[in-house]
């Protein structure tokens, strides 16, 4: 009773947040949650009939090779790009931060890949790399290469690979830029004043100093591989030749999309929607606490 | 003013209003774009300007895939088109939909409008028909594969027109020995490398009729006869006489820019071909291979068909039929054949471009229906039916893909499709119960 006369409830931080669960629900929990009502359900195409299954579609999952591959895949496909992209966005950052003349010019060039869509930027490198028509394959074919990723799989996901970190890089490269500007300079005059170049300067001060803009980028890279690589891999390769380059969010896409199995393709949004989640617990729990700050 | 007049006003204003709104609608979703999309709007409009009860209105919805899926999922918030435009591997999903379909064949009848059924060519409608022969959907854009070549690329290399496997063989090596990059080429593999070579050879694909005479079909096109033919060109990427050049018509710029001098894909590349080859080009038919039978038997149709949905109202039922035979009709039908390269549907359309002369001016142009209507079509060659087929060639895709690249023989790559075609098969099977 007593912490009632103190705090006397007020209908207004209900009200103030009200807008925000208003949108959370409409457009996350409810959509949530039918894809698992869905993925319990076997159902035609047009919903005129459908048959509640459990566990089923699950099961049907765990069972299929292809679904499996798809995740060994996906793993691969992630570490990848965020390795290249966050890779070469650390080295560009480290020069970018060293220019003095028109490093604004350089900074604007650099960001401006990731104003450019997904489904754009894969249309861009499928001219690149077509092999027919693409200059890159006329290029590697003086080095005997002979560049098909209409057939060749590994080529296919070295190019989806490819495009998609190139897109990423320019996000990437601003939080790089912008943690190595928080570094004081007062930290490295005094490691350059004890002899230290430029390569040990970035490697025993700078680069410990933004672990952790580099893990928050990890996270943030894993998930965009994940979920928005979705209109590179659709434009580039549609997720062939045969299968290699079908990646989990694709694979929902095709079966749910294409191929109309509705319940088999909300079992897989909704396993997506685990690993999501344990993910971001994973970012919240270990690595923000591991971080050195 | 009154409060009187006011409502007077506004109840003039209403009865104008709904005047013109006097035409019914009817909707159609349809996948054409570009080009083919302009023709599409030009026969609603033509059709529009005939009378004045009705008005179709086209909407392009995106590829095949991207249209049907969008007319599902309206369906399902009972915002749906009276009319659809699905493709042929759609045919199992839609026929399975007894609730969401009216079938054209019942809406003609209801609606009063003329309709022979033997006035479409066999082929062409023969693959939208029940078992008992009732008509499903219009057909609105066929064709089938063809062997496309290159003229002029044949005769400097001294080649002649392939008729068999052999030909193309003999055909392809001239070819690359004569400094091609690659001899033969081909798209849509699995109608055109599966599906077609099974009919052109009268074998089945699938038990049951190839679908026709049940959901419980199972794939069976896992033979000796097939493996031996794609061992057979998958030997071939040596010294590349065959070359793979991607799924559907990915591979259409090897064979314009002078890569392959033959290609084989849909009739309806005639469009494209005119305008990006520089070269004399010509079609003929699909190559026989004369282990498997002495004479082809015919090829089947790929395109898309009008589907028309249920639980809209009677009156836009009426433009509906009206519309559809319209559509049907044998100038519109010959028009659209010649300006596309699809089959006429009808052989008063068929007949009337003869008698207008353009299968002399364009030699080669009738090679889709001749092979179509060769003979009558057998349980093998009438058409498929299966379920989840766009999963299904998918997967024919994929294992095909896994041949070509060597990685699988083709018995290997053909007995992983059947049995990955066929769970889908019992998946699509549980699903329409």
């Amino acid at each position: 009773m007593l912490k009632r006369v103190h705090f006397p409830s007020s209908p207004l931080p209900y009200l103030l947040v009200a807008p925000q669960l208003a949108i959370t629900l409409v457009f996350f929990i409810w959509p949530a949650s039918q894809a698992m009502y869905q993925s319990f359900l076997i159902e035609d195409a047009f919903g005129l009939g459908s048959e509640f299954v459990w566990f089923e579609n699950f099961e049907a999952l765990w069972a299929d090779q292809h679904y499996l591959d798809a995740f060994l895949r996906t793993a691969v496909f992630s570490l990848l790009v965020a390795a290249l992209s966050m890779g070469v966005a650390l080295l560009l950052a480290g020069f970018a931060q060293r220019v003095v003349r028109g490093a604004m010019f350089y900074r604007t060039l650099l960001i401006w890949p990731y104003a450019v869509a997904p489904v754009l930027a894969g249309a861009l490198w499928v001219f690149m790399f077509n092999p027919t028509l693409g200059i890159f394959p006329y290029f590697l074919d003086f080095f005997g290469i002979d560049w098909n990723h209409y057939l060749n799989g590994n080529q296919a996901m070295a190019l989806v690979i490819l495009a998609a970190a190139w897109k990423q890089v320019a996000y990437n490269f601003l939080f790089y830029l912008a943690a190595m500007q928080s570094i004081p300079n007062s930290v490295i005059e005094a490691a350059a004043i004890d002899g230290a170049g430029p390569g040990r300067r970035f490697f025993s001060i700078i680069l410990p100093l933004i672990s952790p803009t580099t893990f928050f980028l990890l996270v943030i890279n894993m998930v965009y591989a994940f979920f928005e690589t979705f209109g590179i891999i659709h434009a580039v390769t549609q997720g062939g030749p045969g299968s290699s380059t079908t990646i989990l969010v694709y694979k929902v896409f095709n079966d749910g999309f294409v191929g109309l199995d509705l319940g088999g393709s909300a079992a897989q949004s909704v396993v997506l929607m685990v690993l999501v989640i344990a993910m971001t617990i994973v970012q919240f729990r270990y690595v923000e606490r591991k971080v050195e700050y | 003013m009154s409060i009187k007049s006011l409502l007077c006003t506004s109840a003039m204003l209403a009865t104008t209003v709904s005047m013109a709104y006097a035409e019914t609608e009817v909707q159609w979703w349809h996948a054409m774009g570009g080009a083919n999309g302009e023709r599409v709007n030009k026969i609603a409009e033509d059709f529009n300007a005939t009378q004045s009860d009705y008005k179709v209105v086209p909407v392009y919805k995106g590829n095949y895939t991207e249209t049907m899926t969008a007319a599902i999922a309206a369906f399902r918030a009972k915002e749906h088109p009276q009319i659809v435009q699905v493709f042929e591997v759609g045919t199992a999903t839609m026929m399975a939909a007894k609730g969401a379909i009216y079938p054209v064949e019942q809406l003609m009848k209801d609606a009063g409008e003329p309709f022979d059924g033997d006035a479409f060519l066999p082929a062409v409608v023969s693959y939208y028909e029940t078992p008992e022969g009732e008509l499903l959907s219009m057909p609105f854009n066929s064709s089938t594969p063809v062997m496309w070549y290159n003229k002029d690329a044949l005769d400097a290399a001294g080649a002649s027109i392939p008729e068999t496997w052999d030909d193309v063989k003999v055909a392809a090596q001239k070819l690359v020995d004569n400094g091609m990059e690659c001899g033969v080429s081909f798209g849509w593999q699995s109608w055109v490398m599966i599906e077609n070579f099974s009919a052109w050879h009268n074998m089945e694909m699938g038990t049951k009729e190839n679908g026709f005479a049940g959901f419980d079909t199972e794939l069976s096109f896992n033979t000796p006869a097939v493996a031996a033919r794609l061992d057979d060109i998958a030997s071939m990427t040596e010294g590349n006489l065959f070359k793979y050049g991607g799924r559907r018509g990915d591979s259409l710029p090897m064979f314009t820019n002078g890569e392959c001098g033959m290609w084989m894909n849909s009739s309806a590349y005639y469009g494209s071909m005119k305008e990006q080859a520089d070269f004399e080009f010509g079609q003929t038919m699909l190559p026989l291979d004369t282990a498997l039978a002495d004479a082809p038997q015919n090829s089947v149709i790929g395109g898309a068909t009008l589907w028309v949905l249920a639980g809209h109202e009677d009156e836009e039922y009426k433009g509906t039929a009206q519309f559809l035979s319209y559509l049907s009709s044998p100038e519109v039908q010959a028009w659209w054949h010649q300006e596309t390269g699809y089959v006429p549907i009808t052989t008063a359309a068929y007949e009337l471009s003869k008698e207008q002369g353009f299968y002399d001016a364009n030699p080669g142009t009738d090679t889709a229906i001749k092979q179509l209507s060769l003979n009558t079509p057998t349980p093998n060659s009438r058409g498929l039916r299966f379920g989840n087929f766009v999963q299904v060639r998918d997967v024919i895709n994929e294992e095909l893909e896994a041949l070509w690249a060597g990685d699988k023989t083709a018995t290997e790559a053909l007995d992983a499709a059947v049995e990955r075609g066929n769970t889908l098969l019992r998946k699509f099977e549980r699903s329409v119960k």
